[in-house]
């Protein structure tokens, strides 16, 4: 018995390793790989926010904030959530800023969770969700999406997985790892079953600012009977460009609100007061840049998406995120073999789909967040892979 | 907006841009793009496609000057038609009419100093209208076309990430 086994909590050596990371450690191992596996913008964060982080710095601003977060961000979130979505969230009780969107998740879970009870969680999605659940006791209930409906939640697979334990019902859309995003109509069908079963709905809207083709991002809050049982988590990575500040946020019931931050002052105490200050700024002055962002991934989707489909590889049309989860099944691979594979033969990265879940099986990531050359010298390579790997029909 | 405004501004971002790309990224039909790039091409909105150059780091040494030029405008055609006679001086890169203290702004590139001063002194402060020219030479480039040379924002992302 190794000393890791025998000092370690079962917990954790019960949880499996990120399908990601192991891949991660291949490809970076490699000189000269050309990838299209990563999980965050391409752009650095907006000078002007750069800029007022400088100045936080030079005024002082390096101490601890309140747990919650300094009042004037969570002012201008509520702002920011009642100008997008309608949402009026008082500032004093129910808005949390977190390290991340990632701390939030933890949080809710650790806060809502009696031993065993359920989270039923869409997949594929992103990592996080279902260790969380462990690690806070619960059960993870996977509810499976699938290209047929465009990666999105119905509500038959949602009522067919309810139980007398099921507690919370994770939504992340737009979703990554497949760009899918649900809908009014679509949430609307859940709304019946949610309330009947009296379930908590973590709405992780974090990539909610980047929806394409004219489709506004919906959150489930705003549905009827749904906002005083929905704690919505957001933040300012992906829209504002701002992954490494670590700066997140969960609006809800005060009560609900209250549970987190409990556990957030003694395990986090706050978020960083810089990134704050910083995240400040984003939300006060960096509304047009951040659509300009928008625009640009949404060029840069289309042609991604033209050049899967051109390259014979089917991919439903991703309206959320910045990523594309073209199917592989016309190579008979798995998409670990592929990923393993396509990084071996062309120094191509991307990420396989069971790494989000076994309902990713058959498909890949590819995030669209490079340069146009970038991503057509990549989408040149995966053509000449896949004509070399095309399935033999007998 | 329009499908010629959006050509213009991913072509003004990166002329690189071919017709196809230019086309899936504005959802659009290839020949449509093309065909409206030949146009901007033909009634010149598309003035010209270059690279933008940091000589200095290729090893090229050159010497640029912006020279504020006083001019006496003429009857019927203002400015313009001393500009354009600048224009056509193939050491002229840049010509603008300007507000302020003086009236044209000329960008003068040659080899050294000397061959600039002899470009001014003998061919620009010489014509019939120009009254005065003031010359700034440029010590160092920091940022040109809305590209800055000392660029420190690498790709810093990890290969693989969630």
């Amino acid at each position: 018995m190794s000393k890791g086994d025998k000092y370690l909590s079962r917990a954790v050596l019960d949880l499996a390793p990120s399908g990601i990371r192991r891949f991660f450690d291949v490809a970076s191992q490699m000189e000269g790989v050309i990838s299209l596996g990563v999980g965050e913008p391409d752009f650095v964060t907006p000078w002007h926010i750069r800029e007022a982080c400088f100045d936080s710095l030079e005024r002082g601003y390096t101490m601890y904030s309140s747990n919650q977060g300094i009042i004037e961000l969570r002012e201008e979130i509520a702002k920011y959530m009642y100008r997008t979505q309608g949402l009026s969230y008082d500032p004093e009780e129910e808005v949390l800023i977190t390290v991340g969107v990632s701390e939030a998740t933890d949080l809710i879970l650790r806060a809502l969770l009696m031993p065993g009870e359920e989270v039923m969680i869409p997949e594929p999605s992103y990592v996080s969700y279902v260790p969380c659940t462990i690690m806070a006791g619960g059960k993870p209930v996977i509810l499976c999406t699938d290209a047929e409906h465009e990666f999105r939640l119905t509500a038959e697979e949602l009522a067919g997985k309810i139980t007398e334990k099921s507690k919370a019902l994770i939504l992340s859309y737009p979703n990554n790892p497949t760009g899918a995003i649900m809908e009014r109509e679509d949430l609307e069908a859940l709304v019946d079953i949610i309330i009947k079963h009296d379930l908590i709905v973590i709405s992780d809207e974090i990539y909610g600012e980047l929806t394409y083709g004219g489709k506004k991002h919906v959150s489930i809050a705003t549905l009827p009977g749904m906002k005083e049982r929905t704690i919505v988590l957001n933040g300012f990575s992906k829209a504002f460009a701002m992954t490494g500040w670590r700066i997140g946020y969960a609006c809800g019931d005060p009560d609900i609100i209250g549970a987190m931050n409990k556990i957030h002052q003694y395990t986090m105490l706050c978020a960083p007061m810089m990134g704050q200050r910083a995240a400040l700024e984003a939300l006060r002055h960096g509304e047009s840049e951040m659509l300009r962002m928008v625009e640009d991934y949404d060029r840069r989707r289309r042609l991604v998406l033209k050049g899967f489909r051109e390259i014979g590889m089917p991919c439903f049309e991703p309206e959320g995120a910045f990523y594309v989860f073209p199917s592989i099944a016309r190579t008979g691979l798995s998409s670990v073999e592929f990923s393993e594979k396509l990084l071996r033969e062309e120094k191509v990265a991307v990420v396989p789909g069971d790494a989000f879940g076994s309902c990713g099986e058959g498909f890949i990531r590819c995030c669209y967040a490079y340069s146009v050359e970038h991503i057509q010298q990549a989408l040149d390579k995966i053509n000449n892979f896949i004509d070399r790997n095309e399935k033999k029909t007998p | 907006m329009s499908l010629s405004k959006k050509i213009l501004d991913l072509l003004a971002r990166d002329a690189r841009h071919t017709p196809y790309q230019i086309a899936a990224m504005l959802n659009e039909d290839e020949e449509r793009v093309a065909q409206e790039m030949a146009r901007l091409e033909k009634e010149r909105i598309i003035v010209g496609y270059y690279a933008v150059v940091n000589w200095e780091k290729a090893g090229e040494e050159g010497v640029t000057a912006m020279v504020d030029v006083k001019v006496a405008p003429e009857r019927e055609v203002g400015f313009d038609a001393i500009a354009n006679r600048i224009c056509r001086f193939p050491e002229v890169r840049d010509v603008c009419l300007m507000s302020g203290t003086y009236d044209l702004s000329v960008t003068v590139q040659g080899k050294d100093l000397k061959d600039i001063s002899a470009f001014i002194s003998q061919k620009l402060a010489t014509m019939p209208s120009v009254q005065s020219t003031t010359t700034h030479f440029v010590l160092k480039q920091y940022k040109l076309e809305g590209f800055i040379f000392d660029e420190k924002e690498a790709d810093r992302r990890l290969v693989v990430s969630p």
